[in-house]
């Protein structure tokens, strides 16, 4: 399995306004909780460790 | 070349010397959308008075991106082909991060259209094509340097206080259209709330004059080198004017960067070069705010008067367009006793849902530009940094989701097999007919299209049978090998099917005009 790099979401901005009216009012400690709940659960719900490897590489393009 | 204002002359109005008798309709507002409403409403045979304080079109270009549907709109009122004459037509959006390009967008990929997905045109255009219309219709009467100051409303009138440089008078209409702008006295005299955001930030905009061979698409820059961390949009208009909107931060003193000493060097850096003139230039902050009802009995709001949004994706003048396409022919067959004063409520209804899309759109576009710091901060950069590396993140970034006619929530008969874009609610699409357009031959009346196949026996409201062309095909059939649409005056999709009754079309017809549908 390869990581999908193309748009999978039908309403990308519903989803990212999802995202940050997640965090409203959070401290920043919060925000930082709550997205590594959040990629935990979502994580999980890959369940294929390729891909979970292959995002985690992604990601780290920028640091 | 700069704009040449010239003053529009003022008349002394009858009700300064003896009582004008009871108007149908008083229009306050001789912006774009109470210009465009009276000559909708002249479209439908209702006379009007427009009233405005001042005696020229707008100063500065302020509204320059005309969508597609407000070009057919305003082709309904006679000035859709000299805007496209005179503006700049274009369809692609180029996003950058740093000096990157990231993302682009082309709004209208297929040919078959009257109308250009854009054009860029300064207000101050469209507004005196707009006055030179009215002035040549017989239902217009325009009444310059006419400034109203007091309101009262009954059961059946609404009466006005209007000061004139030769004094005041009153006068009385059985409806009165607000569409006095953004800051609309009316809205304040009348207390009414408006509810929604503000947002802390700031933009500078600048026409400027140059000769440029910039192409005429819209680039807009995220964080780029030229304007330290911050964004900016550049887009052409007519004359070699240039718009340029740069982001300055909430802390930015706005009597400071107004001056010239300091707008200059920002536009030399965006540009490249100083060879141009500054034509004219406002420091903005945003709002996404609107009136929670449009219609308080006799006074209805249209346009900014009713609803503000912050300008990227170019929501408001369009937005107050699409006010007028849904208000106009409602109102006419009102004034005119053809339906009653509940057909008003449908306006409120379905103007309050379009504005509602218009308004989570520009704020989540807002949202995006200027993030509040933490978590929207960085889903915003994180956003930005993976759309190098990864198709899924380009169409994330957002600055400015541009307008089209939101699709009305309307419960009707619907044909599952045909295509979903020309839905119940949704506006028709145009495409070529042999004998010209779609959306011309619909002009503004409730019509039945008749796609492929015989219109029912028996119909008495006009009717257009078209053949399925490839165009039509693939806009109104989908799976479908034929088809029967009623066309709402504001060619708003009512109803579709595939075998019906002309006693079933006449009824879903009554029902839109008793307001039940």
């Amino acid at each position: 399995m390869t990581l999908t790099l193309s748009k999978n979401i039908d309403d990308q901005d519903a989803a990212y306004a999802a995202l940050i009216g997640a965090h409203q009012g959070l401290s920043e400690a919060q925000s930082i909780a709550l997205n590594a709940r959040l990629l935990l659960i979502l994580c999980n719900q890959i369940g294929d460790m390729d891909i979970i490897k292959q995002a985690i590489q992604l990601a780290s393009k920028d640091n | 070349m700069a704009f040449d204002y010239k003053p529009f002359d003022y008349v002394s109005p009858p009700g300064l010397h003896s009582a004008e008798p009871r108007h149908p309709v008083v229009i306050v507002g001789a912006g774009p959308i109470g210009l465009a409403a009276a000559l909708e409403l002249a479209n439908h045979g209702v006379p009007s008075v427009v009233l405005d304080d001042n005696n020229v079109v707008s100063v500065g270009s302020r509204a320059i991106c005309w969508s597609k549907r407000s070009l057919e709109i305003l082709d309904r009122i006679g000035i859709g082909e000299a805007c496209v004459a005179k503006g700049v037509t274009w369809k692609v959006g180029r996003t950058h991060h740093r000096a990157q390009e990231i993302f682009n967008f082309d709004l209208l990929p297929e040919a078959g259209h009257k109308m250009p997905a854009f054009i860029n045109l300064q207000q101050y255009h469209v507004e005196q094509m707009l006055v030179e219309r009215c002035i040549e219709s017989p239902f217009v009467e325009l009444r310059f340097k006419n400034k109203v100051v007091a309101i009262e409303q009954c059961d059946t009138e609404a009466t006005i206080t209007i000061e004139t440089p030769e004094g005041t008078y009153s006068l009385s209409a059985e409806y009165l259209l607000a569409c006095d702008g953004a800051r609309s006295p009316l809205r304040a005299m009348m207390a009414l709330d408006f509810e929604g955001e503000l947002f802390e930030e700031r933009f500078l905009i600048a026409d400027i004059e140059m000769e440029g061979e910039f192409p005429s698409e819209r680039w807009f820059w995220f964080e780029p080198d030229f304007h330290n961390g911050q964004s900016a949009l550049l887009h052409k208009q007519p004359d070699n004017i240039y718009r340029i909107d740069l982001q300055l931060g909430w802390d930015a003193d706005p009597e400071k960067e107004s001056d010239p000493k300091r707008i200059i060097p920002r536009i030399e850096k965006v540009i490249g070069h100083s060879d141009f003139k500054l034509d004219w230039t406002s420091i903005y902050t945003f709002q996404c705010r609107r009136l929670s009802r449009f219609v308080h009995d006799r006074v209805i709001f249209v346009g900014d008067s009713a609803h503000i949004v912050s300008p990227f994706g170019a929501r408001g003048g369009n937005g107050g367009l699409q006010d007028v396409d849904a208000l106009g022919w409602r109102f006419a067959a009102v004034v005119q006793g053809r339906a009653s004063p509940p057909l008003l409520e449908q306006y409120n209804t379905e103007r309050t849902f379009g504005a509602d899309e218009n308004l989570l759109n520009s704020s989540r576009a807002t949202r995006f530009m200027s993030p509040s710091a933490g978590a929207e901060r960085w889903f915003r950069d994180a956003t930005l940094a993976l759309a190098s590396h990864a198709d899924f993140a380009r169409p994330m970034v957002n600055s400015g989701r541009l307008s089209i006619p939101c699709i009305y929530p309307l419960t009707a008969p619907d044909v599952s097999m045909m295509p979903t874009q020309t839905r119940p609610g949704a506006t028709a699409i145009d495409a070529p007919i042999e004998d010209g357009w779609l959306l011309n031959r619909l002009g503004g009346q409730m019509l039945v299209l008749v796609i492929g196949c015989k219109a029912p026996e028996g119909i008495t409201l006009p009717v257009l049978t078209l053949e399925p062309t490839p165009e039509i095909s693939a806009r109104y059939l989908g799976d479908a090998a034929y088809g029967i649409y009623l066309v709402r005056p504001d060619q708003v999709i009512a109803a579709r099917w595939q075998d019906i009754e002309a006693q079933a079309i006449q009824e879903q017809a009554n029902a839109i005009w008793e307001g039940r549908a």
